[in-house]
């Protein structure tokens, strides 16, 4: 489970105060909101990248406000996937598994389920320059799920991708979520990846008094 | 568009001016740019007019000259690898990160570029020699033991400890009027130009890949490590190749605080001053070429350098 407690952060003059929700484990929650309301900057103080002004994160009831963001057991996809332009789909997948220091039969059979959970088996020698939209928001997902994070962020993972693409990523994430269990925390703008994916929408507005909040936490409709 | 609908056309077709006013741009452009093109290439063919491949042989056979060249290659490698690894952590650190005193540190590292080469050489000469009297007061050099008080009072400046005479006594590095006074009069100019570029290097960068790395379980020095400077290859080589080449270039710095001695601080930039000051031009010009040469190739480097990166 995710909660954000009373959460304040800054980004530049921006401020986002006050934020609070709570996502339970396994669920996919959806974030939506307008164009520059905050939505990547919270995403960031969840994963320890921007400091938290105020308020707690917790993650299955522990407060890791404090905590760098190796140590949070989160896997985070950026909007622009940014990969490693020097390193191969293979060394992608077993980046995080190095730095754990797993052993080279425990790389290789987590390599080889996220390229079959991901379908990109045929890439894996492959560099990352040469991928199509698509695939190299697999190798970003791949990698994110590499260390089998408790919650994933993603970041508008879908929002370049052209209709078909599309759907078939929406599948492949919702399959992804059921059957890793993984809790998700998804950006998007858009309504149908919201009401195809979502379990738990949440929605950051902001308020009459002019402060940024979640505002609306229920199902996804 | 006319009542009647259809299109009023001016009276003089832009066709037939149009090509006239392009060839009067393009004689203009071309009029000034060659200019400069021209210049360059003026000076180069009066320096292969001056000498002929038989002065330019037996100038390049002195053993003097060969000298020069030797300490020539070992200063600007050194000081190249120093600048390089001065300047990759300092680019990555002015670009990714804003601190107090960032943009100071930013000027600062700009002064050797700016700065006149001559006052540069009279800074570190300065540096190297001035008595540091705030180490006296503070008790932490034996002035009187290491005999430098007494050097003090001789010559009436203030006594106290002397980077110079510490480095010779403890370390025994000599280094004002020595080769190591080349590099580093050599290192002080070419490192700022490393830092610029190693700056731009990381500015292209996308810092995100980084932060996705911590979120894996890289430190930030792991980051930068295994993410970050795989990527800045060209940008490393490219620093590397402008300090060498910067370094080729350098001559005031060199001459206040390394002096030119034959045989022991001579670098093919001061071969040509100490050459014309005993009036063999054959020989100066000849040094002069062989440092056009390796310009080029520096260049030649550089440029396959850039097209690997724009592609």
């Amino acid at each position: 489970m995710i909660e954000l407690a009373d959460v304040s952060v800054r980004s530049g003059e921006y401020l986002l105060e006050g934020m609070s929700f709570q996502v339970q484990a396994g669920a996919y929650a959806v974030l939506m909101g307008r164009t520059g309301i905050g939505k990547t900057t919270l995403l960031e103080a969840i994963c320890g990248l921007r400091r938290v002004l105020r308020g707690r994160v917790l993650l299955g009831g522990v407060n890791v406000t404090g905590w760098s963001p190796g140590d949070r057991r989160i896997g985070y996809m950026p909007q622009d996937l940014a990969l490693f332009p020097t390193m191969t789909v293979r060394q992608h997948l077993e980046f995080a598994q190095r730095l754990q220091r797993a052993s080279q039969s425990v790389m290789a059979a987590r390599v080889g389920e996220l390229a079959e959970l991901l379908e990109i088996g045929h890439l894996l020698s492959r560099g990352v320059r040469g991928l199509s939209g698509g695939e190299a928001q697999r190798v970003a997902l791949g990698r994110a799920l590499a260390a089998r994070p408790a919650l994933l962020l993603l970041d508008e993972p879908i929002s370049a991708l052209d209709a078909e693409t599309r759907s078939s990523a929406r599948r492949m994430l919702k399959t992804l979520n059921r059957q890793t269990g993984v809790t998700v925390l998804h950006v998007t703008h858009d309504q149908e990846d919201a009401e195809l994916l979502g379990d738990v929408c949440l929605r950051l507005e902001r308020t009459g008094t002019g402060r940024v909040q979640v505002i609306c936490a229920g199902a996804a409709t | 568009m006319s009542a009647s609908g259809k299109q009023q056309y001016p009276m003089v077709s832009n066709g037939r001016r149009g090509p006239l006013r392009d060839a009067v741009f393009f004689l203009v452009l071309g009029g000034l740019s060659s200019c400069f093109v021209l210049l360059i290439v003026l000076l180069l063919a009066a320096d292969l007019s001056f000498t002929s491949p038989t002065a330019f042989a037996a100038a390049l056979r002195k053993p003097e000259i060969q000298a020069a060249f030797r300490l020539t290659m070992l200063t600007c490698t050194l000081a190249a690898v120093l600048s390089v690894w001065v300047a990759t952590p300092l680019g990555y650190l002015l670009s990714r990160f804003r601190f107090p005193g960032s943009r100071i540190v930013d000027v600062i590292v700009d002064i050797p570029i700016v700065l006149p080469p001559l006052v540069l050489g009279l800074s570190l000469l300065i540096l190297f020699h001035q008595p540091f009297p705030l180490t006296r007061w503070l008790g932490l050099a034996d002035t009187e033991a290491a005999g430098v008080g007494a050097v003090g009072a001789a010559t009436g400046r203030p006594a106290g400890w002397i980077l110079e005479d510490w480095l010779e006594e403890s370390a025994g590095i000599p280094v004002t009027y020595r080769w190591p006074a080349v590099v580093l009069a050599q290192f002080a100019v070419s490192c700022a130009f490393a830092v610029r570029t190693m700056r731009v290097t990381f500015d292209q960068i996308n810092p995100r890949a980084e932060d996705v790395a911590r979120t894996l379980g890289c430190t930030r020095g792991q980051a930068f490590l295994h993410v970050a400077l795989p990527q800045a290859w060209r940008g490393i080589l490219t620093a590397g190749t402008i300090s060498w080449a910067r370094a080729l270039g350098e001559f005031g710095p060199i001459l206040v605080f390394a002096g030119a001695t034959r045989f022991r601080t001579e670098v093919l930039s001061t071969s040509v001053f100490l050459e014309l000051s005993v009036g063999q031009l054959d020989a100066a010009v000849a040094v002069s070429l062989m440092m056009v040469l390796m310009a080029v190739a520096v260049l030649l480097f550089l440029r396959w350098l850039g097209a690997g990166m724009s592609t």
